[in-house]
């Protein structure tokens, strides 16, 4: 397309506007972090670490930023398990009630979460389970699920499905050939899968909010923190320290995932 | 032929849905046979190979490779082997371990593993290529390596789907040589899918001319082309003159008919039945109709009027109107007697072998 000199103007103050509302309050984040006041409002007084050195004798905080790890890691991992046998049924099998069942793997993404939350809670209080960090992995797949769902269907079927017929062919076992062939060649969507669902798994609130019983994660520890004036520039801290780990994992896992995906591709 | 059926296909019916993929088919594929499915694409010819390798079950009737029943025999069971269309070389592994993927479940000890790797790499003239990774590879390399695969396990029919249909005229036709002096040189069962007729006529030792899920005939390549079952059949292998005759008389292996223009004409049956003579249609290849030149004569000999002509390079094909006919015909000429000067509009004179007319139920 091609736009008129003016139109190009009114188009980039339209994008750096629209950056700048999106990301400034992110990056105020960082910068109050260092600054040596209790709260956080300009002008700036002077550079501390102090709410760093905080963070780090506060156990409660690195008890549920341990429950966070354990729930992201086992959502994800299990998310994408349940992913790649939900995708590969879809993409290459045809069954009675696929249409249903593929419906209702991605409902949640529509359903309003406080109304899954209040269902899951009901639901486990009367089955007799006890709420724990097990209760919200739980929570955590169902929410995941659709999102695992989405990335390895269009892995499988980015790839050939008379690769896995050669395999057989070749004498491999159905098992052997998901080995040898299959996982290989979605690597870089498995990737990308346990990525997106241990992130989503890391900031969820609501569903950890309602299930996690005694043992907060980090985003229900960081609300509960928020009660307290004076404890905010420590959240401010957590929260930096936050976004610079999710941009290292990204980063790495994206590079990883294109060195995957170049392993693949099929060049002529 | 040979003598033991590798491969016999009894009765098999393969339906989806409410669409009859294969209808009835019945077939025998001897040892150490080259033997091509030809048809239109949708004609069925890939479910049967398919059906064959244990990608798919017949809905009834049997299969039986080397006289077992492959009933419930999942692809990894069979003594087949399959190049597949798409040639499905795993692009996270190089030459050397795509080709060695099936033996590994083998164990046969890395010095046998190497030797027969080596082996199938040298006879699809690959060698040196090992440790190419396979998403680097050609369209004409990922053919070989996917024939090396499969041929490295031995198999006692290799299965091969369109192999050649992704590469250009000339690999084609280098790679169509290959296959067959491969074919002769291990002397196992091939089976080949393919709708490019020339292929099937050049490589194979019996064509299953295939159309809507049924056989329409089985035989060598020269009967395919001489003497086509069907009107389908001829229409499919090249260009062919179809005219309606009267006085149609079959007589054991041959028949008689008058045939406008032409006078009395004969051919041979070759075991075909037809039914019902009055309903038949008689047909002349475009390259058994000759020209006669200045100063020559033949007999038989007809006259006509030349309405089009086309160019091809090494031939013209001429289509003339002949005196008594109501049909145009068309004539193909090799070019070094100058049938590609003669103008539309000009007289000539044609003869032809009068017992090179078939005939064909309608």
């Amino acid at each position: 397309m091609k736009f008129l000199p003016s139109s190009r103007r009114v188009l980039s103050a339209y994008v750096i506007i629209y950056v700048a509302i999106l990301y400034f309050p992110v990056l105020l984040l960082p910068v109050f972090s260092f600054n040596d006041s209790a709260t956080p409002k300009l002008p700036l007084v002077g550079f501390t670490f102090k709410w760093y050195e905080g963070l780090a004798g506060n156990e409660a905080m690195h008890g549920a930023a341990w429950n966070s790890l354990v729930v992201g890691i086992i959502a994800a991992f299990l998310s994408t398990i349940l992913g790649i046998c939900a995708a590969r049924a879809m993409t290459r099998h045809r069954f009675r009630g696929k249409g249903a069942a593929s419906g209702l793997i991605m409902a949640p993404l529509i359903l309003p979460e406080i109304i899954i939350a209040i269902s899951l809670l009901v639901v486990m209080l009367s089955m007799g389970l006890q709420l724990s960090l097990f209760t919200v992995i739980l929570g955590h797949l169902l929410i995941c699920l659709p999102y695992s769902v989405t990335v390895l269907v269009s892995g499988f079927e980015g790839f050939d499905p008379s690769m896995e017929e050669a395999s057989l062919d070749l004498g491999e076992s159905a098992f052997g050939t998901l080995r040898r062939v299959t996982l290989p060649m979605l690597a870089p969507s498995i990737i990308s899968s346990i990525l997106v669902t241990f992130t989503i798994s890391l900031d969820e609130f609501i569903l950890a909010f309602f299930l996690s019983g005694s043992e907060p994660t980090l985003p229900v520890y960081i609300w509960g923190q928020l009660r307290f004036a004076a404890k905010l520039p420590n959240v401010l801290a957590l929260g930096s320290i936050l976004i610079a780990a999710s941009l290292v994992l990204l980063t790495a896992a994206e590079l990883l995932r294109r060195r995957a995906e170049r392993k693949m591709a099929i060049r002529p | 032929m040979t003598a033991l059926p590798m491969i016999e296909i009894k009765n098999v019916d393969k339906v989806f849905g409410n669409f009859r993929a294969l209808d009835t088919l019945n077939a025998s594929i001897g040892e150490g046979e080259f033997f091509s499915l030809l048809g239109p694409s949708g004609c069925g010819k890939t479910t049967l190979l398919r059906m064959i390798g244990g990608f798919d079950e017949p809905t009834s009737g049997t299969i039986l490779i080397g006289g077992k029943s492959m009933a419930g025999i999942p692809p990894n069971l069979r003594p087949t082997n399959m190049v597949f269309q798409s040639y499905a070389i795993f692009p996270h592994l190089n030459v050397f371990e795509n080709i060695a993927y099936g033996l590994k479940r083998l164990r046969l000890g890395r010095e046998e593993e190497e030797s027969r790797v080596s082996q199938a790499l040298a006879q699809v003239e690959l060698t040196g290529l090992g440790p190419r990774m396979g998403n680097q590879l050609s369209g004409g390399q990922r053919q070989r390596v996917a024939l090396a695969r499969a041929l490295v396990m031995r198999p006692k029919v290799l299965l091969l789907d369109e192999p050649l249909s992704a590469l250009d005229k000339n690999l084609r036709e280098q790679m169509q040589v290959e296959l067959r002096h491969l074919q002769r040189q291990i002397g196992i069962t091939f089976v080949l899918v393919t709708h490019d007729q020339y292929e099937a006529l050049s490589m194979s030792d019996r064509i299953a001319v295939m159309f809507s899920g049924q056989i329409a005939q089985i035989a060598e390549p020269k009967e395919i082309y001489q003497n086509p079952a069907t009107r389908q059949v001829a229409d499919f292998l090249g260009g062919m003159n179809f005219l309606t005759a009267s006085d149609v008389a079959v007589n054991g292996k041959g028949f008689k008919a008058a045939l406008p223009g032409f006078g009395a004409i004969s051919g041979h049956l070759s075991g075909k039945a037809i039914s019902d003579p009055a309903q038949a249609i008689i047909g002349i290849r475009p390259e058994r109709l000759r020209i006669v030149w200045e100063g020559e004569t033949a007999d038989p000999m007809i006259s006509g009027k030349v309405v089009d002509r086309n160019y091809f390079g090494e031939v013209t094909s001429l289509v003339v109107a002949i005196e008594g006919q109501a049909e145009h015909v068309s004539i193909v000429e090799t070019n070094d007697f100058g049938a590609d000067d003669i103008p539309v509009g000009s007289d000539i004179r044609i003869t032809y072998d009068p017992d090179a007319f078939v005939i064909m139920q309608g």
